[in-house]
């Protein structure tokens, strides 16, 4: 477990860089989240992490990337709802690093 | 979506416990998502207690446990359809499929011995 | 004497024991997993109700909601909550854990 500062207020984060406590989550987390990976968040990541989000509000579960691009598609479309796309906005792969940012855990099912 | 010459068989995933008592319920929920990204032919039964597992209405703040609940409504997305559960053990609680919350296939107990039988491989929690 | 139990009567007969051993009077208090037999419409239920002409029987309101089962609680067992289960335990000089 490990300590990261943003905003002036310290959060914890697992081994692989996970929030630990969901609550805590804020968008200056996912800014400071993805800044560390050299990422410059535009409205189509947002998009993507508000609706992963919500699916873990629904279901309490972050989707495996397979289940998450599924859904982006019947919900975005499917201009958005396939791997180039989401690869293209998060290329460590959408589930992993995507969750990350919208401050759920690792995927289930992510092998 | 089983690539060219895979081998897909048949998983059954038993569910026997009630969801906070002991760790199965959750564990086994764990499996089924992980299962469901081998392209297997996978069906899910609850019988005995285990149909406590998809009561309608858990609420679990006052316990201080993960209410793990509706991850069952995540399933089908995950491509996992086959929920069957046991008639009998419905009965013998006082649920019927109402007080569920997700659709579920309810079977006998003849049924679903019919199914565990037809299974390559049958998983027990 | 203040008995618990925490297991279903469906999978164990914990409760059966129980019952079979508690004096009129005493109490017995359904926790975790033994909030089950508190339900009405069971084939644990008529155990329950019997067992109600001697003893009290409570059910922890906790255990009931995060099973989504605190609206079919048997009428006249009592739902309390962790400071009920406290003052139980308080009242009863003391307690047996039937696990």
């Amino acid at each position: 477990m490990a300590t990261i500062e943003v905003n002036g207020k310290s959060v914890e984060v697992d081994e692989e860089g996970y929030l630990i406590n969901l609550g805590e989550w804020n968008e200056a987390i996912a800014e400071r989240f993805a800044g560390d990976d050299n990422t410059q968040l535009t409205p189509n990541h947002w998009e993507v992490i508000t609706f992963l989000r919500e699916y873990y509000n629904d279901y309490q579960i972050a989707p495996a990337v397979r289940v998450l691009t599924k859904a982006i598609g019947k919900k975005l479309g499917p201009e958005k709802g396939n791997s180039k796309y989401l690869y293209e906005l998060f290329p460590y792969g959408p589930a992993k690093q995507a969750c990350r940012y919208a401050g759920l855990p690792k995927p289930t099912g992510c092998i | 979506m089983a690539d060219a010459g895979g081998v897909v068989k048949k998983f059954m995933f038993v569910n026997r416990k009630s969801p906070y008592g002991t760790i199965y319920a959750l564990e086994s929920l764990e499996v089924v998502l992980i299962s469901a990204a081998f392209d297997q032919d996978v069906s899910l039964a609850f019988l005995d207690d285990g149909v406590y597992e998809l009561t309608k209405g858990q609420s679990t703040k006052g316990v201080e446990m993960k209410n793990f609940s509706p991850t069952y409504r995540a399933l089908e997305g995950y491509d996992i359809e086959k929920l069957y559960v046991a008639q009998e053990s419905l009965e013998e609680r006082g649920l019927s499929e109402d007080d569920l919350l997700v659709d579920v296939q309810v079977v006998s107990r003849a049924e679903m011995a019919d199914l565990m039988a037809e299974q390559d491989v049958v998983l027990s929690f | 004497m203040l008995h618990t139990v925490n297991k279903s009567p469906f999978e164990r007969n914990t409760l059966k024991s129980c019952l079979a051993h508690v004096k009129p009077g005493s109490a017995v208090l359904l926790i975790e997993d033994g909030v089950y037999a508190a339900l009405a419409g069971t084939v644990a239920s008529d155990m329950v109700q019997q067992a109600m002409a001697e003893v009290s029987v409570y059910a922890l309101g906790p255990d009931l909601d995060a099973r989504g089962v605190a609206n079919r609680v048997i009428d006249g067992v009592k739902v309390i909550d962790y400071a009920g289960f406290v003052d139980l335990v308080i009242e009863h000089p003391s307690t047996q854990s039937w696990l």
